[in-house]
């Protein structure tokens, strides 16, 4: 039998530099994980970099002074920056009152209400929604719908005059940069983003679920309020602080439309300012300590966005879990 | 004893009409939303078309631009180089460390607690204002080197762009099939080989898809320009010599003008802008569409 000879041939064989091939794995691998780490780096770097070039601005008045403060005065070198945190919060938040039910709508309507050729079409319109830069809906804001939209906020007071309250929060306006303005943009461009996350919340609803309502006799808004809505709740809530978060951190149409005052307004018709619009209004006058204020807004800016985006993911994923286990 | 014999009404004509009435408003108030979405885009689409339209002419792609508010005529021709210059760099920085990120989580990190950390990050990253990347660049890199340039620009383009090629590139490397892997290990090759000649070729369409819609949304960035890139009327094709410009940053300070020349300028850059971001969603879709790997 000469058959024992080939036994031996598998030890001859060389799978190729075995110790250069380890080598090139171990270097790999370190190559791949430093590339994921740079995010890490790149947000850490963010944070301390910016803070170490605002501080000067926050020495000057105080952390609280800074946030709290209500007058804004470069030439005096005074920086309080409450006027412009306020008018974030009231733009971003009059988008999320117009744009989450719109978005939960737009989303019903795709997952429950259009037929399947009708539903490429709205999908491709949310999606060309999303694409438009910023700065273009800026242009088409200030240019074509100030002008025209500017009488209507006028009569829109007049009409509301004799109610208090009311007429308070919509009084005379003298200009159509002002905070709705600014908020209508806002919520034009939150749309897209919270519809592609309602309805990816909507699809995870089981089928089982809503043909039981169905069986039960429900309409088909019966059986979305009863089966979709309970059910998506938590994930809807994500979706809309997502679109919050968005919404805080836009700069150029906002700073195209809202005016630029200092100051603050309960009257929506009155011009006013955001944290993210200052910096891009103010940047190419600015040097010294308004400019490192404006760094400074910018990283109060960075702490509330990073807040609110880590919450709605934590939101999101716990709603996520929820629905899986639904399913199983 | 006749009720059970006949088949019980399906058709909803019986219907309450209380209940009639409150599903059939629903229905018309979900169809409204989508009305309210359509229109700022069609709005947006025929303004820009129209406006945007009388001004384009071969000179305004080619001419630099006039210096004076204004001055009549074109020219738009050193944004539109200093937009795909920029851009294209933001893209050379953002792609390979994004996919080679995306590597490590799908291929080494999975479920590690510093994957899983890295993953949410990343998707935090996506909604950092680009406003702040532009600041952190200003003060990271114009500040250091000690004056606006382009490269600036497309490190902040970059930064925005990062979590976004991640997140996509790794949903698509999640859908190469693990027998390929296995495969490639039984044929004897090691991790990195496997990676590099199995796994990223499969995902190849699907990683150049979502590359391409982070560069759209990169190109029409306007904030983090007019902070780290600054301005100039003149053609820069040096990214690290000197001031530069984009589309975006001319549409920004073009609109604010009262005056009818620059903002006949701006409409032009606009629909330039636009045409050149709806450029590159459509070769992403095609690529995304014709190239796709089976999703198992």
């Amino acid at each position: 039998m000469t058959a024992t000879a080939t036994p031996e041939a598998p030890a001859e064989v060389d799978l190729g530099g075995e110790a250069r091939s380890r080598r090139a794995d171990w270097g790999f691998r370190a190559l791949v994980t430093a590339a994921g780490l740079t995010v890490l780096a790149v947000l850490g770097l963010i944070l301390v970099t910016t803070s170490l070039r605002g501080w000067p601005a926050f020495e000057e008045e105080g952390l609280l002074g800074f946030i709290t403060g209500t007058r804004w005065a470069p030439n005096d070198d005074v920086f309080g920056t409450f006027p412009m945190l306020y008018g974030t919060l009231v733009t971003s938040l009059i988008a999320m009152i117009i744009a989450v039910p719109v978005s939960i709508g737009i989303a019903l309507f795709i997952t429950e209400v259009a037929h399947r050729r009708t539903r490429k079409y709205i999908v491709t319109v949310i999606d060309l929604l999303a694409t438009v830069p910023s700065v273009v809906f800026g242009l088409v804001a200030i240019l074509v719908v100030v002008p025209v939209i500017t009488p209507a906020y006028q009569g829109f007071a007049n009409l509301v005059s004799p109610v208090p309250g009311l007429n308070a929060i919509f009084d005379d306006s003298n200009t159509g940069r002002n905070y709705i303005t600014a908020a209508l943009v806002l919520a034009i461009m939150a749309i897209p983003i919270i519809t592609s996350i309602a309805r990816e919340v909507f699809a995870t609803v089981p089928e089982t679920d809503k043909q039981a309502a169905y069986a039960l006799g429900a309409t088909r808004w019966e059986m979305v309020k009863g089966a979709i809505l309970p059910h998506s709740f938590g994930g809807l809530v994500g979706a809309s602080m997502l679109g919050l978060g968005r919404a805080m951190g836009e700069t150029i149409a906002v700073a195209l439309v809202i005016g630029g005052a200092t100051s603050m307004s309960a009257n929506l018709f009155e011009p006013g300012n955001t944290m993210a619009a200052i910096i891009a209004q103010q940047w190419g006058e600015s040097s010294g300590l308004h400019q490192d204020a404006l760094i400074a807004i910018g990283v109060e800016l960075f702490a509330i966005t990073v807040i609110i985006n880590f919450l709605a993911r934590v939101v999101v994923r716990r709603a996520e879990i929820k629905m899986k286990g639904a399913h199983s | 004893m006749t009720s059970l014999n006949t088949a019980p009404d399906l058709t909803g004509r019986n219907l309450s009409k209380r209940r009639a009435f409150a599903n059939r408003t629903a229905t018309l108030l979900i169809g409204l939303c989508v009305l309210i979405a359509a229109l700022p885009l069609l709005l947006v689409a025929w303004e820009v078309v129209t406006r945007g339209g009388s001004a384009l002419s071969l000179a305004f792609f080619t001419e630099e631009i006039p210096r004076n508010y204004r001055t009549e005529g074109p020219g738009m021709g050193p944004a539109i180089l200093g937009t795909l210059a920029i851009t294209g760099m933001a893209a050379l920085i953002a792609i390979p460390i994004g996919v080679l990120g995306a590597v490590y989580l799908n291929e080494y990190g999975k479920n590690k607690p510093l994957a899983r950390f890295i993953r949410t990050m990343a998707d935090v990253m996506t909604g950092v204002p680009s406003i702040v990347m532009g600041l952190f660049i200003y003060v990271a890199y114009v500040v250091v080197i000690g004056e606006k340039v382009g490269f600036g620009g497309s490190l902040a383009l970059a930064c925005l762009m990062l979590p976004i090629v991640i997140r996509s590139a790794e949903e698509m490397l999640r859908l190469v099939p693990d027998e390929l892997r296995q495969a490639s290990a039984g044929l004897g090759a090691r991790k990195w080989r496997t990676t590099m000649s199995v796994v990223l070729p499969s995902a190849s369409s699907g990683i150049t898809s979502g590359a391409l819609l982070a560069v759209a949304r990169a190109a029409g960035e306007t904030a983090p320009i007019i902070v780290t890139v600054g301005l100039t009327y003149i053609y820069k094709p040096d990214l690290f010599y000197g001031e530069n410009t984009t589309l975006a940053a001319q549409i920004y300070r073009n609109a604010t003008q009262p005056f009818a020349a620059s903002q006949e300028r701006a409409w032009g850059a606009a629909l330039t802008l636009i045409a050149i971001v709806f450029l590159f969603t459509i070769v992403s879709r095609v690529i995304a569409a014709r190239f796709a790997i089976d999703k198992r």
